[in-house]
């Protein structure tokens, strides 16, 4: 983020000690996290799209593939879109093998990304809560366990006394819905959002991959035979070998420019925090059917959020009604909040596929690789999302863990229909 | 909150409303004439522009009838409203 002089100098590793001697010298000598260069003219990989998985698709290409000539695109700050926007719920406890193996690779990876890292990311493993409320929920929660089970993705069925032990502050009776139990995934929790995107960036950075910031790619050139030749961008032509695209709500926007139509549609998705309390929330909670969910950041603020806003647009604002019904929820869900003030309140632009799968996948131009569709529940994945999308890139096909996730499989007729599995929110 | 003019009754809040999605796909004449990427296209991709959209609203709290609109997903500013089966109105894509 801050210009560099110092940044060519070697990264420092965080330890004990270095953290020692940086306090004894009033931390004035922490060095630069990442280089800030000028563009090259052309790399073997540009990404476009500074988010986590951008990023994290970088680091993976460098670290597990010895590609290390890759520029990372952004028209912003990195980590600035949905990555530094979301409400950071962990979890893989998704219903169809397909899904609970990606969302398992990816909690798998969060387990020992910091190790991996060096950088602390904060993964908090505190369980993740899904509310039933009624006789479908229970039923299509209880289908989620015993899938789940199957596949070796923890996740447990808690009677109503067994949500509220888990979880004392939330009311379970006296409510329009009444809770009637929970599927819990212990595994399931947190993580720090910027600490992910920076932690990917340092490691990219530090293996040699261009972070690009403020350069907004504005076209794609392709050549007389249709494969890919680089990006216009608001700093110049950048020639490329083969480019990934990951540009979360803007994808449809950025293929275009390709010439690629995206069984896509970008939607305003808000979140919401509450002025900073006491600890007093150990959890995550989630239910679909009231439309909130709910957590605690380590600062103490209550992290809030819901579904979509109802319509597509580019706006990072949505309306103020939607937080205002989940508001509702969340009073009613714990009722000791209700004197709590809400201190702001933030929209990011999700994608949203057809069958609420993500695509990460190779498309009809040769060169052109495409990560997307992760609509409101993308954060959880970044580091197994970025990890098969590098495989995708360097070896031009797809990880079989992210085969499935293909453009075809909309014409061949095999979504992965997690939309209709009720369970799929965040 | 938007305020939106339904061609029928008038200028209603945004809650009164449904958002249908991008108006002006039309089911193919011919079903079994279409290749499977045809249907596709037909079925799932979306234009999804940053920009002029014209997409179908219903006015489910009102007169309960389909209409269309050009909004600017920039902005969420409703350019124009107009009754289903008239022409998309011709307005220039680009200009905000
Ligand atoms: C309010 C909210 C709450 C959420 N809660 C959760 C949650 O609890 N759990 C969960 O798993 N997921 C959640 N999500 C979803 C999650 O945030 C995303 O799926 C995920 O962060 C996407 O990461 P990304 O790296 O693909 O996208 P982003 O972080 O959005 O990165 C894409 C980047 O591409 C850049 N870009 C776009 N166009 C161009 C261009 N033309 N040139 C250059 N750069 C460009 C953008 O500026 C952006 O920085 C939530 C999302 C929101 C908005
Ligand atoms: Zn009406």
């Amino acid at each position: 983020m801050r210009p560099d002089a110092a940044a060519e100098a070697p990264l420092q590793k965080f330890s004990g000690f270095a953290l020692l001697r940086n306090a004894l010298g009033g931390h004035q000598n922490w060095g630069h996290q990442w280089r800030n260069p000028a563009p090259k003219d052309e790399y073997d990989v540009v990404i476009v799209g500074a988010g986590g998985h951008g990023l994290g698709a970088a680091y993976y290409l460098a670290k597990e593939h010895g590609i290390t000539n890759v520029a990372v695109i952004e028209r912003g700050w990195l980590g600035g879109g949905n990555t530094g926007r979301n409400t950071t719920i962990i979890r893989s406890n998704y219903l169809f093998d397909e899904s609970a193996a990606l969302y398992e690779h990816s909690v798998k990876l969060w387990e020992g990304l910091s190790q991996d890292l060096n950088y602390n990311v904060m993964y908090s493993a505190r369980g993740v809560l899904m509310l039933a409320h009624n006789h479908h929920d229970v039923a299509s929660f209880k289908r989620h366990v015993h899938s789940n089970r199957l596949n070796g993705v923890d996740n447990e069925w808690l009677d109503a006394d067994g949500v509220k032990a888990f979880c004392p502050p939330l009311n379970i009776k006296s409510m329009r819905y009444p809770i009637l139990g929970g599927a819990l995934q212990r595994r399931g929790g947190t993580a720090r959002h910027d600490a992910v995107a920076w932690g990917f960036a340092r490691g990219a950075s530090d293996r040699g991959v261009d972070i690009i910031q403020n350069c907004e790619v504005t076209g794609i050139r392709r050549g007389a035979n249709g494969a890919v030749e680089g990006v216009e961008t608001s700093r110049g032509f950048i020639r490329a070998k083969k480019i990934g695209v990951s540009a979360a709500g803007h994808t449809s926007v950025v293929m275009s420019m390709a010439g690629v139509r995206m069984p896509l549609e970008s939607y305003p998705l808000q979140a919401l925090v509450s002025e900073p309390v006491k600890p007093a929330f150990d959890s995550v909670v989630m239910s679909n059917t009231i439309h909130a969910y709910i957590s605690q950041s380590d600062k103490g603020e209550m992290v809030i959020g819901a579904g979509t806003d109802a319509y597509t647009s580019y706006s990072q604002r949505g309306g103020l009604h939607i937080t205002t019904h989940t508001l509702d929820a969340i009073c009613e869900l714990v009722p000791q909040f209700r004197r709590l003030r809400m201190l702001r309140n933030w929209g990011g632009i999700v994608d949203v596929t057809p069958d609420r799968s993500p695509i990460i996948a190779k498309t009809p131009v040769p060169g052109l690789y495409v990560n997307c569709g992760w609509g409101t529940g993308g954060f959880k994945a970044t580091p197994g999302s970025a990890n098969v999308f590098a495989h995708t890139i360097a070896k031009d096909a797809p990880h079989p863990i992210n085969a499935p996730f293909s453009l075809e499989r909309f014409r061949d007729g095999f979504l992965i229909d997690e939309a209709a599995a009720a369970a799929v929110a965040h | 909150m938007l305020i939106i003019n339904c061609p029928y009754c008038g200028e209603r809040p945004e809650i009164e409303f449904r958002y249908g999605g991008e108006a002006h796909i039309a089911r193919p004449a011919d079903p079994s004439a279409l290749s499977d990427a045809e249907w596709t296209d037909f079925l799932y991709n979306r234009t999804n522009p940053k920009g002029k959209h014209a997409e179908r609203w219903r006015h489910i709290h009102g007169c309960g009838r389909y209409f269309n609109a050009v909004r600017d997903t920039v902005s969420d500013f409703f350019v124009t409203t107009y009754k289903t089966g008239e022409a998309r109105p011709d307005i220039e894509e680009s200009a905000r």
